[in-house]
């Protein structure tokens, strides 16, 4: 038996703007153990961007090492893409940015890569918000090294073999929102339900999109005495905010009671309309967002869905004045400062 | 709602299509793998068992289990299964040692069979090795019935009939030829039979009652001329022939016309195309022989002239056509068609001017028998009908099946049990899983379309009456279209208390056939699935509800093409592919086999 999936399109597939089906999104096999959460979150991204109808040349693919940052592969087979060294993604990810700010970049990293080497870099790459979607696929163990605790295990959680856990956790959406970051919101890989509205907002949302998706490990992590098991992550997710994505020029049809939704425009036209399933939240505000999170954590409950968005603030491109066409369109003449123009340059700084 | 009992032995057979749609329920898929593996004689053996002529079916089959082909809802053609059927006869070793015999002591029960056509035989097949005598009587002096007196041997070649007829009649039944039964009456009342089966087919043709019919003898029925050709009796017809109607037997005329001299032969309809009774692809063989097909002519009287037939006059007519259907005719005009000779194909009926209508024997208001649908019984409880003869004209596989079931009843009422109780189907499972990514079925989608099956030249194939036209695949050819076979027989099994719900085989799924949803009213949560419920009609399984969430798994049957990947990516083995084999009783299961050996170890 062969392990590739029959490129068979039904009859009667749905077709997006750009007339291609859900399966034109897709990438390479997955060589992820069977029932990887990852898998999910690919199947999940796959789903948004046909969606979005966005041509798949419009889409730059960046990931570090790790098993999340495999799954890259798995998603828009003619999309842009870089794997780079572990934990470097935002580094990559801050370079291509800076070249060339019409492509939308999905950055997919783990927990190791994102919590334990490349912390630094994620922490600067919220600070300069840059315009990316960052996907946390988060297991809370080190798969690819055989069940090791990573920096988003609980504490006194439980590895494979009944170790218990006794360092903090890095919890990535705390982080995030102490760092600045203008879109922050946490999924589960068995949610698509809420996770594809979210990735689909957080393409179209300009600044540093965080998504913290707990993806179980299926292999080493999905145990009795685990806290990102999936078991335990159903009993555990708790919905604050429903985000659904409402195309551009497209009506909200849906009326809401007041103080039960707000709808925030995106600044392409399209509205993030996030539905309050707790009455008390308000995904608007940052301190009351850290806080809330912050409560729940103590009462071993994820609070998922739209933590925060600010949507509206200045972000890299505005900061750096990054011109609006790439740099590899630009003529030379234009791009290259010449002798003079660099002596000006240098002096300035003297 | 209530989750899918698979155990019931339909739900897994109405997957596979091409199974459930076969009236003698073929198994399909294991006979095409088994050509895959180049073994030609199991797949044959596996095809006898159901169908009992693999080399006349293989050819001349009406092929429900086509339209029914799954591959014929991801593309536009099925798997070529019929013309398979023919490759497993063609290449197939000498499979006679494998054959059941009469045991040499009988027990005793004599069995009279009426026709020598496809039902007697299948009864006189089911039924010897089990130690009955079983008498055929036939009127004329070969076999076969409708099989060698309607198909024209250049579709159906003698040597093939005589092969098949023969493993039958090798096995021990008494052939009783040129002795036709002129009186029911006294075969029953001095025969000394314990049980009559008649399966004297539908052999009237229907007659046009319009004005000129009897001014020429240029005008045949399509049967009785197909069978005067067959026997060699008739050898020439005229250069321009019109063929009334469009049915099969049409097809058989208008292509023999041709052989037997005719230079323009028009086949005459009374409808518009789509309302043909003509399977399509004998339509296609005989448009590629240049036989014309016209549409919208009623008939309206023959054209004779000095005694002598020049042609028919026709009512051109207008059809307004809703949702398939015809709503309103009207005649818009009168054309001539000349011509030197008709051939009148609009059906055919059975008759019984030889059943006395006093015997006990009861007859409906249409001169037809009454037989019990499930036990073909007569009302004569000694008397079982099939075939043509029980419910009119059918086709071959029919007439098997028929036979079949006969069989079963005529056992069960000769060893004194209720024949109306009968034996139940069941089904068995096995997993195909071998180890870590293997699996003992070959699952790889192969996007190669249907292969055409090499036909003798358009100038050669008339050059004599009994050529051959289709020349079947070669091994080359058959091992491409065993590969366009989608296995619907290994089944995707689910067990629910395994799932952790990781959806896994939701994302892999290449067709969107499974969806986990929260459970409801069956109308309501078909509005939840993740592909659009396209066709009702088929199955629709729906999980106890799952641990982790109480939701449902839902597959829907008809969009599955059995890749077997939602089983590879389940980490649990929640899914399971599992190859099916659906339990067809026969008389055999029924006894305990005298002869030792029995057809299914075979």
């Amino acid at each position: 038996m062969r392990v590739t999936k029959p490129r068979i399109v039904p009859p009667g597939a749905p077709r997006n703007e750009l007339g291609m089906t859900r399966r034109d999104y897709e990438g390479g096999m997955s060589t992820l153990c069977a029932g990887c959460g990852h898998d999910s979150v690919t199947a999940a991204i796959v789903q948004a961007c046909f969606e979005l109808s966005l041509p798949p040349q419009s889409v730059a693919k960046l990931s570090g090492i790790g098993c999340s940052s495999k799954t890259t592969a798995y998603f828009v087979a003619g999309a842009h893409g870089f794997n780079g060294v572990h934990g470097r993604m935002p580094a990559i990810a801050a370079g291509a940015s800076a070249a060339n700010r019409k492509l939308r970049y999905i950055g997919v990293s783990g927990d190791g890569d994102s919590l334990s080497i490349g912390l630094g870099q994620l922490g600067h790459a919220i600070r300069r918000n840059m315009n990316m979607l960052y996907m946390l696929e988060n297991n809370g163990v080190y798969g690819l090294t055989k069940g090791q605790f990573s920096a988003s295990a609980d504490m006194g959680s439980r590895s494979k073999k009944g170790e218990k856990n006794q360092n903090e956790p890095i919890d990535p959406v705390l982080l995030a929102l102490s760092l600045g970051a203008t879109f922050v919101a946490r999924s589960f890989s068995g949610d698509k339900e809420q996770l594809v509205p979210l990735i689909k907002a957080g393409l179209t949302h300009r600044g540093f999109g965080l998504i913290d998706v707990l993806s179980p490990c299926v292999t080493f992590n999905d145990h009795e005495g685990s806290t990102k098991s999936y078991a335990y992550v159903r009993e555990h997710q708790q919905a604050a905010i429903a985000a659904d994505y409402v195309e551009p020029r497209r009506e909200i049809t849906v009326s809401y009671a007041e103080g039960e939704a707000v709808s925030v425009e995106m600044h392409d036209g399209s509205n993030v309309l996030l539905r309050k399933l707790d009455r008390d939240y308000d995904p608007t505000d940052r301190a009351k967002a850290l806080a809330y999170v912050q409560e729940r954590v103590q009462r071993n409950e994820y609070v998922t869905g739209m933590i925060y968005l600010g949507e509206g603030r200045s972000h890299f491109h505005d900061r750096h004045n990054t011109p609006d066409e790439p740099l590899n369109s630009i003529p030379y003449e234009k791009l290259c400062p010449g002798s003079a123009g660099l002596a000006g340059i240098l002096s300035g700084f003297r | 709602m209530q989750p899918t009992d698979t155990r019931d032995p339909d739900y897994y057979h109405r997957v596979v299509d091409c199974q459930w749609a076969c009236p003698a329920h073929t198994d399909v898929p294991e006979y095409i793998r088994l050509i895959a593996q180049g073994r030609y004689s199991d797949a044959y053996m596996v095809n006898r068992e159901s169908n009992v002529f693999p080399g006349i079916l293989g050819r001349v089959c009406d092929r429900p289990c086509e339209p029914a082909c799954r591959r014929g809802r991801v593309e536009e053609k099925p798997v070529a299964i019929c013309r398979l059927k023919r490759v497993a006869a063609d290449l197939r070793d000498d499979i006679r040692p494998r054959l059941p015999r009469a045991p040499s002591v009988r027990n005793g029960k004599r069995i009279a069979c009426i026709g020598a056509g496809p039902a007697s035989l299948t009864v006189a097949n089911d039924l010897v090795p089990l130690g009955y005598e079983v008498l055929i009587f036939e009127r004329y002096t070969r076999t076969g019935g409708l099989m060698r007196t309607n198909i024209p041997s250049f579709r159906l070649p003698a040597e093939v009939l005589d092969e098949e007829i023969g493993y039958v009649l090798d096995m021990g039944a008494e052939l009783r030829l040129g002795e036709p039964v002129d009186s029911l009456k006294r075969l029953l009342d001095e025969g000394g039979f314990d049980a009559v089966f008649v399966g004297t087919g539908a052999p009237t043709g229907k007659d046009l009652v319009l004005p000129g019919r009897d001014g020429s003898d240029r005008i045949h029925i399509g049967i009785a001329w197909l069978e005067s050709v067959a026997f060699g009796h008739t050898k020439k017809i005229g250069d321009n022939v019109l063929i009334i109607g469009v049915g099969n037997t049409a097809m058989d005329c208008c292509r023999t016309s041709l052989r037997l001299g005719a230079t323009s032969v028009k086949v005459v309809a009374r409808k518009p195309r789509g309302f043909f009774k003509a399977s399509q692809w004998e339509l296609e063989d005989a448009e590629e022989e240049s036989v014309e097909i016209l549409v919208n002519h009623a008939p309206r009287s023959f054209l004779i002239e000095d005694g002598r037939l020049r042609g028919m006059v026709f009512d051109r007519m207008e059809y307004e056509v809703d949702a398939g259907r015809i709503v309103a005719e009207r005649v818009t005009g009168q054309v001539t068609l000349p011509c030197d000779d008709v051939i009148l194909a609009i059906g055919q009926e059975n008759a019984f001017p030889w059943i006395e209508r006093d015997i006990g024997i009861e007859f409906n208001r249409w001169g037809a028998p009454s037989v019990d649908e499930t036990t073909f019984q007569a009302t004569r409880p000694e008397v079982f009908f099939g075939g043509d003869a029980a419910f009119g004209p059918k086709n071959i596989i029919w007439a098997v099946e028929h036979g079949h079931q006969a069989a079963i009843s005529i056992h069960r009422y000769c060893q004194g049990l209720p024949v109306g109780e009968r034996p139940p189907r069941g089904v068995k499972l096995q997993s195909r899983k071998m180890g870590m990514h293997e699996w003992s079925y070959k699952n790889d989608y192969n996007p190669s379309e249907r292969r055409l099956v090499p036909q003798v030249g358009l100038k050669e194939r008339f050059r004599q009456l009994n050529i051959e036209v289709e020349l079947g695949f070669d091994a080359d050819a058959a091992a491409t279209e065993v590969q366009r076979c989608l296995n619907c027989d290994i089944q995707t099994v689910f067990e629910a208390k395994l799932c952790i719900e990781c959806d896994a085989c939701i994302d892999i799924c290449p067709t969107d056939c499974l969806t986990i949803t929260r459970d409801g009213p069956r109308e309501e949560l078909e509005t939840r699935l993740k592909a659009p419920r396209r066709n009702p009609e088929q199955g629709l399984y729906v999980s106890s509800a799952l641990k982790q969430t109480g939701r449902v798994m839902v597959k829907d049957e008809d969009l599955c093409v059995h890749c077997g990947l939602c089983a590879e990516r389940c980490p649990t083995n929640a899914w399971d592919m599992q190859k099916s084999w659906i339990d067809i009783p026969h008389a055999e299961d029924e006894a305990t086999c005298p002869s030792g050996t029995s057809r299914k170890s075979a």
